[in-house]
């Protein structure tokens, strides 16, 4: 059992919220590493020591040619392999937001072959809001001990789950819908699914921001008087899977 | 363009992408088109496009089209459809203006192996509807392209240009005669011809510079920048003459002097270098900056704001700060204005709104900044004008030691690359506006590169160590940078290693290049920053030395191309002088009779409907929703607060998670009451910008300001004595609340000869941002209603205030009553209301100002979804209490066992105003009410 798992945080040029999702795997128990993809391919195995791999949200590679696809690419060509045996192996691993668009590029999420995607928002524009949203798989090892739901900010353009409805039976039936929006679905995603894992449950990816609540002052209804419903227990729940 | 040429002669492959179901451009595009009056549009469909120049194997192509199609998304040919459309226009930008999609397709290529020459985009609109004459031609030049950035092609397939190897048209430098006895107007013509946008006594102090010698064009160019309105703020550094024969200390003196006498502690550098720089905590210093970005916003709305951004996050870089947060002040033209309405060469402010705000989302959500607190006017005076104020804050740990370069010091060039992006960007600034500007201006606007500034920061961050002194390249490019950072130093600089976009370029254009994204610094050992610059992925170019002998000597590949002293340069100018005719307002309040008289029997419900709809007031929340405010996880007290989070908050609070200090910034602005009374409006929007901070919890003692001025063209006697009345309220109000300035900007001639003739100018538009110490993080407070059965209060003085106020504007009312005047208690009483609120016993707190108690009672209503039963306040004249604009004054709620003890606190000074009640109601005295979810719809509608 180890105190302190080793997250790295995989960052491309353009990943914001590397220093946002460092702090709450912090306060959760870990100690995050950054690793700038060009240190991924100079030096691949630098990765192996990961506990916990962790893609950070933002605009890699300027979202240019649309939202995480190159990342994938660049990934795929340095780490991809180390990726998927860390996952054979049970190595927890969590793309949030441009990280989660960036695993389903790769095929990882929600499995290989499986049709999914993230468009556009319904509202066609980049949206920042808080949403709630329900932790529902009992399979995914990141929210299957969650009892609250949780409080976060979303800030994406490019955020509406899409699939196919016999694709979205089939994660439903699977246990792969790892989150959905309550009380409001932001941007059309298909069945408010806000996260998905995949078939072994190691491997989360959502677009909200749970690591932009972490302390409970970060509640936008702090001032009223409102807690509650943290982002850091999803990273908890992470650090605790690795020390168990 | 002399390197610019059809890339017909190799292999091009179109690959056009097609979103499945409705493209959100296409939608926006539809809505627009309406806005301008084109009716017969049924349908408008948005297509990207790819030219991938090169010869590629089938199999290269499957790779490419697998990186740049999701299957589930979009659809994609490798041939041009046919289509059933009435009419398609084909857009593409020029090049060398940013395009990330074509730079990571060619880099992503080039990473999987595959031989791709170059890569041009391209957009595709097709339109389905029977257009009448004209209205295509109208739809392209007002919404589908702009000629600043783009060319285009009407119902015909768009051939793409690339840039092409070409030194044939790279200009040599040239030598200007300038005869030593030049007369006025030869020196008028030579200013004309080359740009300069000089006065005559510069034009001599140049002639008398070089002595009859000839100068080179490049030192012109760079003279031109340096000593534009832009770059040397002649007009606040003029000697200025009043109409009373009185010679003023110069607009810069007078502020700079007022923090002088202020004297506050915790000033550490103030107007100078790139950002004033305040410490409210040991250890700790912050950067505060604010800029403007009008013209280019007005020509090019999304490049001119985005770029905007940029540039103001690199003056906080440039003063050795880590940015933490933007803001933005946006005025616009009224979103309902006619199409035809529209001055020749002016978009419609729906589209200068929409490009604007794009711009700013952009840049700040992918440079990963929370964009967090700001404003958004509307005024007929904007519509050919619109104004783009840009804030940055940063911090930096430890003490803060200015530095300069020394003797020996390598000059090394950070950054994005050069190309000939912005040129004579400061001039351009400088210069009226007309309407052949968008076409002639071509290559001043561009559009930024977010994600290379975040690795300039990523790099410079963890890099403070690595260089001895920094500043930013912004207007005037290296010319600029490099020229301020030689100032009495010195600097031999070699151009011909600086990586360039594009080939083709002249030595000039090189060395004045507004390039975004680039940072100039100096280093005593460049091996570090450039391993740092390796790993962060960012080119880093050794491009001269600091010398010591006060020249700045430029060379290309060993040619000297510019050779001046940096002391003319700076210092070579002659003082302006300039004659003010002062303004004279009415400052005599109305009675009650008149006030009777002028604005007859008011309805109270109707009024405050009236108000809360207007767009001054009404709900920013779709455009705050487009701007990343979270990112960073330290913004406290958001801009979107309450039950629903949809109330705005007056100012905000960043404070890091876990610490107990925190920074709040707020905003004063209003350029109606400038219009009629310059001298009151400096003096109430600094009270504004001031109660915004002490509202959410700020300490009044430590609050530093930032002064930004957009104004009409100065050389207009009573233009310039609207400004003198207006610092002359700055200063009296910065002396008033203790709060000095720290940094200003001013950005003047923001004027334009429409077609019609006629001259357009902004109102004077004076944004004063406070940045100020909370000293408790967990003690601060928001203005949503909290809690039934909780007691509100007016503190501060209510008279019969209603020049330039909302209620005179939604009932067409104009130059009547006075501009609320300064209160000069306000200051006392704000450092009560903080004891107050650091004591726990303030649940809410809004600031009085646009619309009076009324519309801040309303607010706070809708912030908290809670109903207010004033009924029990009776007042003499209600309307007049409600919708006065007196300055000083806010609603607080409390606990109804604090109430007595808040009273006697603002003893003298306060009164009740109403009781928090468990329904939905604002219920009046006179027994009128009106639902709250109702004003709440009302006040957020979309306009």
């Amino acid at each position: 059992m180890k105190s302190s798992p080793i997250a790295a945080v995989l960052c491309a040029p353009g990943t914001n919220r590397d220093s946002d999702v460092s702090f709450a795997l912090t306060q959760a128990g870990a100690t995050p590493i950054s690793y700038l993809m060009s240190d991924l391919i100079s030096q691949p195995s630098r990765i192996d020591d990961a506990d916990i791999i962790v893609i950070a949200g933002g605009f890699s590679y300027a979202d240019a040619l649309g939202a995480g696809r190159l990342f994938a690419v660049e990934l795929e060509n340095s780490i991809g392999d180390r990726i998927r045996a860390a996952i054979t192996e049970r190595r927890p691993v969590i793309g949030i937001c441009n990280g989660f668009q960036t695993l389903v590029r790769m095929g990882i999420l929600p499995e290989d072959n499986r049709l999914v995607a993230l468009g556009h928002n319904d509202g066609g524009v980049f949206d920042c809001r808080w949403i709630e949203m329900e932790p529902v798989s009992k399979k995914c090892i990141w929210t299957r001990n969650l009892t609250e739901n949780i409080h976060c900010p979303i800030a994406h353009g490019e955020g509406r789950f899409t699939a196919g409805s016999s694709t979205v039976s089939a994660l439903l039936k699977n246990d792969q819908v790892a989150l959905r929006y309550v009380n409001g679905n932001p941007n059309g995603s298909v069945g408010d699914i806000a996260g998905i894992c995949d078939p072994t449950g190691v491997v989360l990816g959502l677009m909200p921001h749970p690591e932009n609540h972490v302390v409970a002052r970060q509640h936008p209804k702090f001032h009223r008087g409102e807690s509650g419903g943290l982002g850091l227990a999803l990273f908890q729940e992470g650090v605790r899977y690795v020390n168990n | 363009m002399g390197v610019i040429a059809s890339s017909s002669e190799s292999d091009v492959h179109r690959l056009e992408i097609r979103l499945m179901g409705t493209d959100p451009r296409a939608r926006t595009l539809l809505h627009d088109a309406r806005d301008l009056g084109i009716m017969s549009i049924d349908a408008i469909d948005v297509i990207d496009v790819f030219f991938i120049h090169g010869i590629l194997e089938n199999s290269e192509r499957v790779a490419l089209e697998h990186i740049l199609v999701d299957s589930l998304l979009q659809q994609s040919s490798w041939k041009a459809t046919a289509t059933t459309c009435h009419h398609f226009v084909e857009t593409a930008l020029y090049a060398g203006v940013t395009d990330a999609a074509s730079q990571q397709l060619l880099r992503i290529a080039s990473r999987l192996g595959i031989s791709v020459d170059a890569v041009t985009t391209a957009k595709r609109i097709e339109i389905v509807g029977a257009l009448e004459p004209g209205e295509l031609d109208l739809l392209v030049r007002k919404l589908l392209a702009n000629p600043v950035i783009e060319y285009w092609s009407v119902d015909s397939l768009i051939i793409p240009v690339i840039p092409v190897e070409s030194r044939a048209h790279v200009v040599p430098v040239e030598v200007v005669p300038i005869a030593l006895d030049a007369t006025d107007e030869q020196l008028l013509k030579l200013n004309g011809e080359r740009g300069l946008a000089l006065d005559i006594e510069e034009l001599r102090a140049v002639r008398d510079h070089y002595r009859g010698l000839g100068a080179r064009d490049i030192e012109l160019e760079s003279i031109a920048q340096t000593w534009s309105e832009h770059c040397a703020h002649k007009t606040f550094r003029a000697s200025i003459t009043d109409d009373s024969g009185v010679v003023l200390r110069s607009l810069l003196s007078q502020l700079r002097d007022t923090t002088d006498t202020i004297d506050a502690p915790f000033v550490v550098s103030s107007f100078v270098g790139n950002a004033g720089i305040v410490s409210f905590v040991d250890g700790v210093t912050i950067a505060l900056k604010c800029e403007t970005h009008n013209h280019p916003s007005a020509v090019e709305p999304f490049g001119g704001a985005n770029t905007g951004v940029g540039g103001v996050i690199r003056d906080v870089l440039g003063a050795s700060h880590m940015p933490i947060a933007c803001t933005n002040i946006l005025c616009f033209g009224p979103p309902d204005t006619s199409g035809s309405d529209l001055p020749d060469g002016v978009f419609h402010p729906r589209r200068i709104r929409a490009g604007v705000v794009a711009g700013i989302a952009d840049y700040g959500n992918k440079i990963g900044l929370p964009t967090i607190a700001g404003a958004v006017l509307y005024d007929n005076g904007y519509t050919a004008n619109p104004l783009v104020f840009a804030g940055c804050i940063g911090i930096a740990h430890g003490e803060y030691v200015a530095t300069t370069p020394q003797p020996g010091d390598r000059i090394v060039v950070l950054g994005g690359r050069t190309g000939r992006d912005g040129l004579r960007g400061a001039t351009f600034s400088s210069m009226t506006m007309d309407a052949s500007t968008g076409d002639v201006a071509g290559a001043s606007v561009q559009i930024g590169d977010p994600i290379t500034e975040k690795l300039l920061i990523d790099v410079l961050g963890r890099g403070q160590h690595l260089f001895r002194a920094i500043t930013d390249c912004g207007a005037g490019g290296l010319s600029s940078a490099i020229g301020e950072m030689a100032e009495g130093v010195g600097a031999s600089v070699e151009l011909s290693g600086l990586p360039l976009k594009y080939p083709g370029l002249s030595p000039w254009e090189i060395w004045l290049s507004e390039a975004q994204e680039r940072m100039v610094v100096a280093v005593q050992d460049i091996e570090p920053l450039k391993e740092a610059c390796r790993i962060y992925g960012v080119e880093c170019t050794d491009v001269g030395e600091f010398t010591g002998d006060g020249r700045l000597v430029v060379r290309n590949n060993g040619d000297i191309i510019f050779d001046l002293d940096t002391d003319f340069l700076h210092n070579g100018r002659p003082q302006r002088h300039m004659t003010a005719m002062m303004p004279a307002p009415r400052r005599t309040e109305m009675n009650e009779a008149e006030f009777v008289s002028v604005f007859g029997d008011i309805d109270i419900v109707s009024s405050l409907q009236q108000l809360l709809r207007h767009p001054n007031i009404a709900s920013k929340e779709a455009i705050i929703h487009r701007y990343d405010y979270e990112i960073r996880g330290a913004t406290l007290v958001r801009p979107l607060v309450g039950a629903l989070l949809d109330g705005h908050a007056d100012g905000v609070v960043v404070a890091e998670p876990l610490d107990v200090h925190g920074i709040a910034i707020g905003i004063g602005v209003n350029p109606w009451f400038g219009e009629q009374d310059p001298e009151r409006m400096a003096l109430s929007v600094v009270d504004e910008a001031i109660r915004n901070v002490v509202a959410v919890g700020a300490d009044p003692d430590k609050i530093a300001l930032l002064d930004n001025f957009s104004w009409g063209d100065p050389r207009r006697e009573t233009t310039l004595g609207h400004l003198v009345a207006a610092v002359n309220g700055c200063c009296t109000a910065a002396i008033a609340f203790s709060a000095p300035f720290v940094s200003g900007k001013d950005s003047l001639n923001n004027e334009y000869f429409g077609s019609d003739g006629e001259r357009h100018s902004v109102p004077p538009t004076l944004v004063i941002t406070a940045v100020a110490h909370v000293p408790d993080a967990n003690a601060t407070v928001t203005p949503d209603l909290k809690r039934t059965s909780n007691v509100l209060l007016v503190l501060g003085h209510t008279s019969c205030e209603f020049g330039a106020s909302h209620l005179a504007k939604i009932m067409n009312l104009s130059d009547i009553g006075v501009v609320p005047g300064f209160d000069t208690s306000a200051p006392a009483r704000y450092r009560t209301l903080h004891g107050a609120i650091r004591a726990g016993l303030i649940q809410s707190c809004h600031d009085v100002s646009e619309g009076g108690i009324g519309v801040a009672v309303a607010e706070m209503a809708i912030g908290g979804r809670l109903g207010v039963d004033m009924s029990c306040c009776e007042k003499a004249s209600e309307a007049q209490w409600l919708f006065s604009e007196s300055n000083g004054r806010f609603i607080v709620e409390v606990k109804k066992e604090d109430a007595p003890k808040v009273l006697s606190l603002f003893a003298g000074e306060s009164c009740l105003l109403g009781i928090v009640a468990d329904n939905d109601f604002l219920l009046f005295s006179n027994g009128r009410d009106v639902s709250v979810t109702e004003l709440s719809d009302m006040w957020k509608t979309q306009q």
